[in-house]
């Protein structure tokens, strides 16, 4: 949506880039997410002893879908130039309060995973009406917000523990036809929710508002209820991965660490997917590839036989990197001007 | 202008909110427990805050940029680390002598990798400063796991966190004391004062005037590394030792004590009394939940609720409380 580049420009991409040069800015971004992936995954099932196994293929599905929907969670409001910090402890408090919840026959459990969703649904909707009406710094709103989240957490099982529903779990953590499950999910997470939320009108608002705030209000879209879905999906998504954590680990444990590293990773995801932090520009669809990167680099470590310490230094150097890349605009930028708000 | 009125410009609104809330706290305090009026508990607190204090410093003029530092957690973790693992680094007799410089040189270096990235390469502040927190945990980490190095703090160290130079001033109050003057007189009386307001009203404008904007952002990340290893180096020296997640439970206190003083998040506006107001306020905060613990009175009820579980809840509720009353953004369209 950004229409930074000239027409003259798109009609030299087109020459010297074919048909990925009338690819608009996000599907690019999806595209190098994806070749990247790739790359990095036949690398890893290359140097893999045992070669790529069905069970390997699934764990490795598993772990990088938690990152997804934390990542996808993220997403929604980076692309209305915000961010959502509590993202991670939303993740924890679902994690936490599923470990209660979710048990017993399927009745009490489908109840239990209603609750839940509905508890990221309102952790989400107070970060919104947090932000929108009581017109506060994302950024701020939800670190104060992750706090008291974590802190509700933490009451719901001050000890690591709990129980899930053994079906749902076993479900959860197998494949079919070499499809694992988890992968299932994300692929209906983004049918049922992304593509209705980026098709409807709320969520083309949502890019405009990203673009420019102050063209989009001029343009008489609906600001405020955009933002509110927006904060109030990004919950839901969250919640969503703390389920599919509570049904992979068989338990619930409320960890500052967890909420900050999926934080951090759901930032460095997004920014790897191609959506861009400045707002108007993203997909979810990106950020799945973008948390699949950032799991495999884990992977690799292991595999390359470097010190597994190292993973958080790698993974704040592969976040460093991303965002510079994005400002290698800077450099191309004529009128010095221009680089200063 | 009149002293009275230099001094009467420093006091906002926000910053009398936050002092009469530290005067209700103190109050309600001295109603359970008198003990909470007397100089030797109040000394105690201003020690614990100057901590806060020292590394608020720091992050308070990155923010009247209009930045953020979010690798304040591990740089204060950088500091404290690299001080007591100084002996690993320059020798048995080096390592003890300049321990103290550098810690502080090492925080400084990670403000400088900010001040570079935000101010030249023009990246967000916000994740670049969240990327560097996670490169700095990782080092600290392959640190402690590779070599298992130092971890015990100087005598000088201890010295600087427990001892008296001046009798009835505990050291690290003397360090704030001393910084806040400074900062004090640079935001008002100095030229790098008056570029720091500017660039965080409106860095285009600055830049059309003829002043390198980016050496003025390169110069609060630094000086915002080193308070934040400066700190580091206190904590250490207080708890006589170093250990990897110091700095965790600082993040959150330093932005809110920021915050309630009054400071515009979006940079251009705020006083350093404000930021002297938040962290007496946060500080006196926590003491009053660490000495009425709530969690108690739920025990009784047969709910076990953790304490931190109050912390936590407790800044949140607060933080996003005051800015509702005093920080909301203007609607400008």
């Amino acid at each position: 949506m950004n229409v930074s580049s000239e027409p003259a420009d798109m009609v030299s991409r087109q020459k010297y880039f074919g048909w990925v040069g009338r690819l608009s800015a996000a599907q690019r971004g999806v595209l190098i997410a994806m070749l990247i992936f790739a790359t990095m995954f036949i690398v890893y099932g290359w140097k893999q002893a045992a070669g790529l196994s069905p069970n390997m293929i699934n764990t490795a599905a598993n772990k990088g879908a938690l990152l997804a929907l934390v990542a996808m969670a993220q997403t929604l409001p980076v692309i209305t130039r915000g961010l959502d910090l509590s993202v991670g402890a939303t993740f924890v408090l679902a994690n936490c309060l599923a470990s209660t919840i979710v048990v017993g026959g399927p009745i009490e459990t489908t109840f239990g995973i209603f609750g839940v969703l509905l508890l990221g649904l309102a952790c989400g909707a107070v970060n919104g009406v947090i932000i929108v009406y009581g017109r506060l710094q994302p950024l701020i709103a939800t670190l104060a917000t992750s706090a008291v989240y974590f802190g509700i957490a933490l009451a719901i099982r001050p000890q690591p523990g709990g129980l899930v529903n053994f079906e749902l779990a076993d479900f959860m953590t197998r494949s079919t036809f070499a499809v694992p499950h988890t992968v299932l999910l994300l692929l209906a997470v983004v049918v049922f929710i992304w593509i209705p939320y980026r098709r409807s009108v709320l969520g083309r608002a949502a890019f405009a508002i990203g673009s420019s705030e102050q063209a989009a209000y001029m343009s008489g879209i609906p600001i405020n209820r955009a933002k509110m879905l927006a904060y109030t999906l990004s919950g839901l998504l969250a919640s969503i991965g703390g389920i599919l954590l509570t049904a992979l680990t068989y338990s619930g444990a409320a960890k500052m660490s967890i909420a900050n590293e999926y934080t951090l990773n759901s930032i460095g995801a997004v920014v790897i997917g191609g959506t861009s932090l400045f707002g108007g520009v993203g997909s979810a669809v990106g950020s799945i590839f973008g948390a699949f990167v950032m799991r495999t680099v884990g992977d690799l470590l292991i595999v390359f036989d470097i010190n597994p310490v190292l993973q958080p230094l790698f993974v704040g150097v592969v976040l460093l990197v991303a965002v510079s890349l994005g400002s290698l605009r800077v450099l191309r930028i004529k009128n010095r001007l221009d680089i200063y708000r | 202008m009149s002293v009275s009125g230099v001094i009467a410009r420093q006091f906002d609104r926000a910053t009398l909110i936050a002092f009469a809330c530290v005067v209700v706290l103190l109050l309600i305090g001295a109603m359970v427990e008198p003990a909470f009026l007397s100089p030797k508990y109040l000394i105690q607190q201003l020690h614990t805050a100057s901590f806060l204090g020292v590394v608020a410093s720091g992050v308070m003029l990155v923010i009247l940029l209009g930045h953020i530092d979010l690798s304040i957690p591990w740089t204060i973790g950088v500091g404290g680390m690299m001080a007591t693992g100084a002996t690993g680094f320059l020798g048995p007799e080096w390592g003890v002598t300049l321990a103290v410089p550098f810690g502080v040189l090492c925080g400084a270096l990670i403000g400088t990798v900010n001040g570079l990235g935000v101010a030249y390469l023009r990246a967000p502040a916000m994740i670049f400063t969240l990327g560097m927190n996670a490169v700095a945990q990782g080092l600290m980490v392959y640190h402690t796991g590779g070599f298992a190095p130092q971890d015990r703090a100087t005598e000088f160290m201890r010295e600087l966190a427990v001892g008296h130079f001046i009798p009835g001033i505990p050291n690290p109050l003397l360090i704030w004391i001393i910084l806040g003057a400074a900062i004090v007189f640079m935001l008002n009386r100095s030229v790098l004062g008056r570029r720091i307001y500017a660039v965080g009203n409106q860095e285009r404008s600055v830049f059309l005037s003829g002043i390198d904007t980016r050496k003025v952002i390169l110069a609060c990340f630094i000086f915002s590394g080193s308070c934040a290893a400066l700190t580091g180096v206190l904590l250490a020296g207080w708890a006589n030792r170093s250990y990897q997640a110091m700095g965790d439970p600082y993040l959150l206190p330093t932005i809110a004590a920021i915050i309630l003083g009054g400071t515009n998040v979006l940079g251009g506006r705020g006083k350093y009394v404000g930021t002297i107001a938040g962290v007496i306020l946060i500080t006196i905060l926590q003491s009053m939940l660490s000495v009425v613990q709530p969690q108690r009175y739920f025990a009784q009820l047969g709910v076990d609720i953790p304490a931190d579980t109050f912390r936590q809840v407790v800044f949140g509720v607060v933080i996003i409380g005051m800015l509702l009353i005093y920080g909301r953004q203007q609607l400008v369209r």
